[in-house]
Order: structure tokens, then sequence, then C-alpha cells
């Protein structure tokens, strides 16, 4: 079983097309959605949902008001100022609690409250195109790099349950914790990178990345025909650190077509950039083998 | 009086570094202090378009245990209180994963034997300097470094406020958002008319709320096909700040790095009427 992480860096440059066309394009593959904050796929794969199972990634605290004495011990431990005072109530702000639980363990009174919280949900389905692992975070919840951690696992026993191949992982834009999380130990990573400054800078630093963490990366240069000279450039940078320039995709209106239709790329048509998205699956799928 | 204004997103690449290095710039046009901070710091764009000078860079750290052998009396206690597995408690020593680190600081305060110190780990950096008359700041997350907020936090308590602050924050709606918005008095959240825009809207318009403060959209790339989020504003009444037509122009100037309001003078009056919009709202 192979392992297929599309990543980026620089947010907003088709990660999620490209993955939507290679669930279509691939025979027989698992789809794993583990940008988990900004969760997309399931706009094109409409998964058909079969389990829905809530997700703790960590702890918060609360105070219980009837037992607190306003001594401010917590307010003092707290480093997070996720504590906050009016009128002398004490509580616990949601949003800021970062769950180390030291101001549970500090209060006197032993009148804070620190135990599991639901951080988000995760999800198993079947789509047209094949089963699907996913989730969607809490608003504005910690734990994302937990949470991607757990859809790759659920992704890959789908993948040994099924007899399935390869899994195909739409990961988040950056070089934080999920994207980590999604990278570590895989086959393969795609990035998705376009012929701008900003696509230039930020592909950089998930070369760098993959490096660090010893995974094989290849590049995709998306709207390639945005800007000629960037695309040279960062095929020269490519070069000169090895890497493989895996395709390159020209600009479509189709691709946000396609997007507004709920298809992937190669579905809605077969002509201009979804000819480019099928040549680069075909390199991708020799290089998989 | 001064206002801090964050520039966010959900959705990746929807514009807004664009925006916010425009808004920066035509701000210290109207002769405000204005301070442009870069928050984010796994991938940092806004020194691309506004080029400053930097003329300051310093370590970002982030505190982890280090422990004294001599005083630990392996009671196991630091092991116990730490919620991120950065402490492990065996019989004979205690190791430490700094990675994993949050710096709550529990395990040195729940220390008897007094055998646990804080020291700094960097993390990253923070660049500052001057683009023409904007402070201008930016972190930048060292590679492998899972965790951003840490640096964010650093980034704002380091970095000079303007009259008018521009806080560029990362895409997602996750930890590090919440850092770089939750000390502003306004969220100018970016989208663009996709489907994908539209669902990653209603994710980051929740997730403003959460944290309680007001914000407005600036619809990027208009002339899609704007009813779908048109109709989320009009119910969630939300006001949209501005629309910035979909044109080949703006993003061929972006490949480039450089300013819309500098390459594309047309676009200039669009740009205007968005940092009215904003001072309005807030005001």
């Amino acid at each position: 079983m192979k392992e297929l992480v599309v990543i980026s860096g620089k947010g907003g440059t088709g990660k999620t097309s490209v993955v939507a066309s290679f669930a279509a394009l691939a025979p027989s593959a698992v789809m794993a959605d583990c940008d988990v904050d900004a969760a997309d796929l399931h706009l094109i794969l409409k998964p058909d949902i079969f389990s829905s199972n809530d997700f703790s990634g960590g702890s918060a605290a609360q105070v219980l008001p009837e037992g607190c004495t306003g001594c401010g011990t917590c307010l003092k431990v707290c480093r997070f100022d996720a504590i906050t005072v009016n009128n002398r109530v004490y509580r616990v702000d949601p949003i800021a609690c970062e769950g180390c639980g030291i101001c549970s363990h500090f209060c006197p009174e032993k009148t804070i409250e620190f135990g599991p919280a639901i951080n988000g949900q995760w999800f198993l389905s079947e789509t047209r195109h094949g089963p699907m692992a996913h989730a969607k975070l809490g608003i504005a919840q910690e734990n994302s790099g937990k949470l991607v951690t757990l859809v790759r696992a659920q992704a890959k026993k789908l993948a040994q349950e099924r007899g399935q191949e390869l899994i195909i992982i739409d990961g988040s834009p950056g070089i934080g914790c999920p994207v980590i999380a999604s990278l570590t130990g895989a086959d393969l990573v795609l990035a998705v990178t376009e012929p701008t400054m900003s696509g230039r800078h930020d592909l950089q630093r998930v070369i760098d990345l993959a490096k660090h963490f010893g995974v094989t990366l290849i590049v995709c240069i998306n709207k390639w025909d945005l800007n000629e000279d960037m695309t040279r450039l960062i095929e020269k940078d490519a070069n000169q650190q090895g890497v493989t320039v895996a395709g390159s995709i020209r600009y479509d209106r189709a691709v946000t077509e396609a997007q507004i239709g709920g298809l992937a790329l190669v579905e809605y048509v077969s002509s201009g950039a979804a000819q480019d998205m099928k040549q680069l699956w075909g390199t991708i799928a020799d290089l998989l083998r | 009086m001064p206002m801090k204004i964050a520039i966010a997103s959900g959705k990746g690449g929807t514009g807004k570094t664009t925006i916010a290095a425009n808004l920066a710039h035509l701000f210290s046009q109207q002769g405000r202090k204005v301070a442009y901070l870069d928050c984010d710091v796994e991938a940092p764009n806004g020194h691309i378009f506004l080029k400053p000078q930097l003329t300051k860079r310093s370590p970002a750290t982030t505190l982890v245990p280090q422990i004294d052998p001599s005083r630990c009396t392996h009671c196991g206690e630091c092991g116990r209180i730490c919620q991120f597995n950065a402490l492990l408690c065996l019989p004979d020593q205690v190791v430490t994963f700094p990675e994993m680190c949050h710096a709550c600081g529990g395990c040195s305060l729940v220390c008897h034997a007094k055998a646990i110190t804080e020291t700094p780990r960097e993390i990253g950096s923070i660049d500052q300097g001057m683009a023409g008359s904007i402070h201008f700041a930016s972190g930048l997350l060292n590679i492998g470094e899972a965790m951003s907020p840490p640096l964010i936090r650093a980034l704002k308590s380091k970095a000079e406020e303007g009259e008018v602050t521009i806080v560029d924050a990362p895409p997602g709606t996750s930890c590090p958002v919440i850092e770089s918005i939750r000390d502003c008095d306004y969220v100018a959240l970016v989208t663009e008319p996709t489907p994908f825009g539209l669902s990653d809207l209603k994710l980051a318009v929740e997730m403003v709320r959460a944290v309680g403060l007001p914000c407005g959209i600036v619809v990027n790339r208009a002339g899609l096909n704007e009813q779908p989020m048109l109709d989320f504003c009009t119910e969630q009444n939300v006001s949209i700040l501005a629309q910035v037509p979909d044109d080949r122009r703006v993003a061929e100037a972006y490949s480039r790095g450089e300013l819309i309001c500098e390459a594309l003078p047309d676009f200039q009056a669009r740009f205007f009427s968005l940092m009215v919009a904003i001072e309005t709202a807030i005001l």
C-alpha cells in the first residue's frame, strides 16, 4: 500500500482540485482529506457518510463557580491569558485555553474541572471514486495534527479492509503541525505550486520540510502559463535541488467551472487543463509503481 | 484611536496578502503611522510585496524544561501534569521531548525538588524593518517546527504598533489564526466566489464570531458566481466591504510581486473604498 500526499506551502494553489481529479483517475484508491480546518474535498466527492465519530484530541478546563473563592491562583499560573475575571467571577476562556490543566492542578479549592474536550468529528464515507476518510475540526479548536494523524490511520484501515493499493491525501497549506502530521512516513509528496513569487518562496519551504523529514517530494506547477518566466525559475530551482517537476497544468477557467459544477476537472472536460492533469497522473502512477 | 485590523480567510490563496499589503500601503499614503505584521509565519509573503529594508533579525524562542538529574527524585509528578507528552518519566531518568512542549510551565511549578528550570529554545525568527514609512515585522517558523502560535505571540509582542496596524493572518480556522486575530479590533475576511471559497468562509465567520470580533467580507476575483456568497452574507448579516473583480492583470502583477495599487492604478479606487469601509465599520 502506498500513500501519496498533496501539499503546497502557499494556500489556494489547487491542491484539492488536483486530488479530486486523481480520485477520478486512480482505479483503486482511498481518499483522505487531511485539511481538517478548511476541508473542501467533500464538495466534489459528495461523500455518503457511513460512520461518524467524535474526536477528542485534548482536554479543557472549566471553573465551577460555586466553589470558587476568587483567590486568583489560576490567573497567576495560566500562561495563555485564558483566565478572565469579571466582577470577581473567574472563568476559563475556552478559545484561549491551551488544555494544559495547571489551573485545575493548583486550584486550592479543587473547583476547576479538567477533562476531555470534544475537538471535532471524523467520518468514513463512500464516494463515487472510492472510500474516503475525512474530518471537521471544531470551530476554534486545537489539536489539528492529532486529527490529521487519526484521519490518515482510518484511511489506512479502510485501504487494508478493502484491499486497495493507494491512499491519496489532501493536505493543508503551510509547513506546521497538520502538514507535518500528513507527510511523515508517506511514500510520495506532491507539492502543487503556482508561478508567482509567493508560490516560489513557499515551495522552497515545503522542499526543505520534505528534506527535513526524509520524504520524497515532486512538484507540479499549476497555471504555469500565468507567468512563464517564473515557471522557468521554479523549474530551475527544482532541478538544482534534484527535485522532479512531474507536470505542469495550464491556466484554464474550466477548473473553476468544474468546481462550481461539483465535479472533478477530468469529469467535467477532457481537453485543456484536464489533459495536463491526466498526464500528471500518468507520471505519478508510474512513480508510485 | 489606534486600530488593529486582521486580514484572514479560511481558505488559502484567496488574496489575504494582496489585500493586507495594499491596505498598509494606502493607509500610509494618507500620512498615518502604519504597522504591518506578517503572522503567516509558516509561509510569509508580505515582504515580497512591501519590499522592506530589514534592519533587525531576532530569534523567537519558547520555554522548554531542563532537568537537573542531581536534584531529580524521580517522583514522576512532572510526567503526570504534562498534557502534551513532553516529559517521559523512566525509573532512573526523565526524558524530555522539547518539540512537544507547549510551555505551560506546569512541570517546573509542580517539581518539589526544584530540579526543573525552563530554558529558551529557538523555534523561528522575527524580521523587522521599514517599508517606506510602514513599520514592517514578519515571523519565520523554523523548518520542522510544528507549533506556530508561540512564534505569532512573540512577533506580536515584539512588533511596533501603528495608528493603523495590519495583521496578515495565516489561512485556516484553527490555533494559528486565533492567535493572530485575538487582540484585533476587526477582521476582514478575504474570500473568492467559488464553492471552496464559500465553504471555508462559513467556517471563518463562525470562528471570528467564536472569538467575539466584528467582521466584514472582501470578495476577491468577483465576477464568477457571487450569488450564493451574497445570499450567505445577507442571511448571516455580514457586510461586504468590497468586491475586487477577477482580472488576469491582477494575477500577473501579483505573480511578479507588485502592489496592485501601484501596478494597476484603475484598481486604486476600489482599495481606497475598502479602506474607508473598514474604518467606518470600526468607528
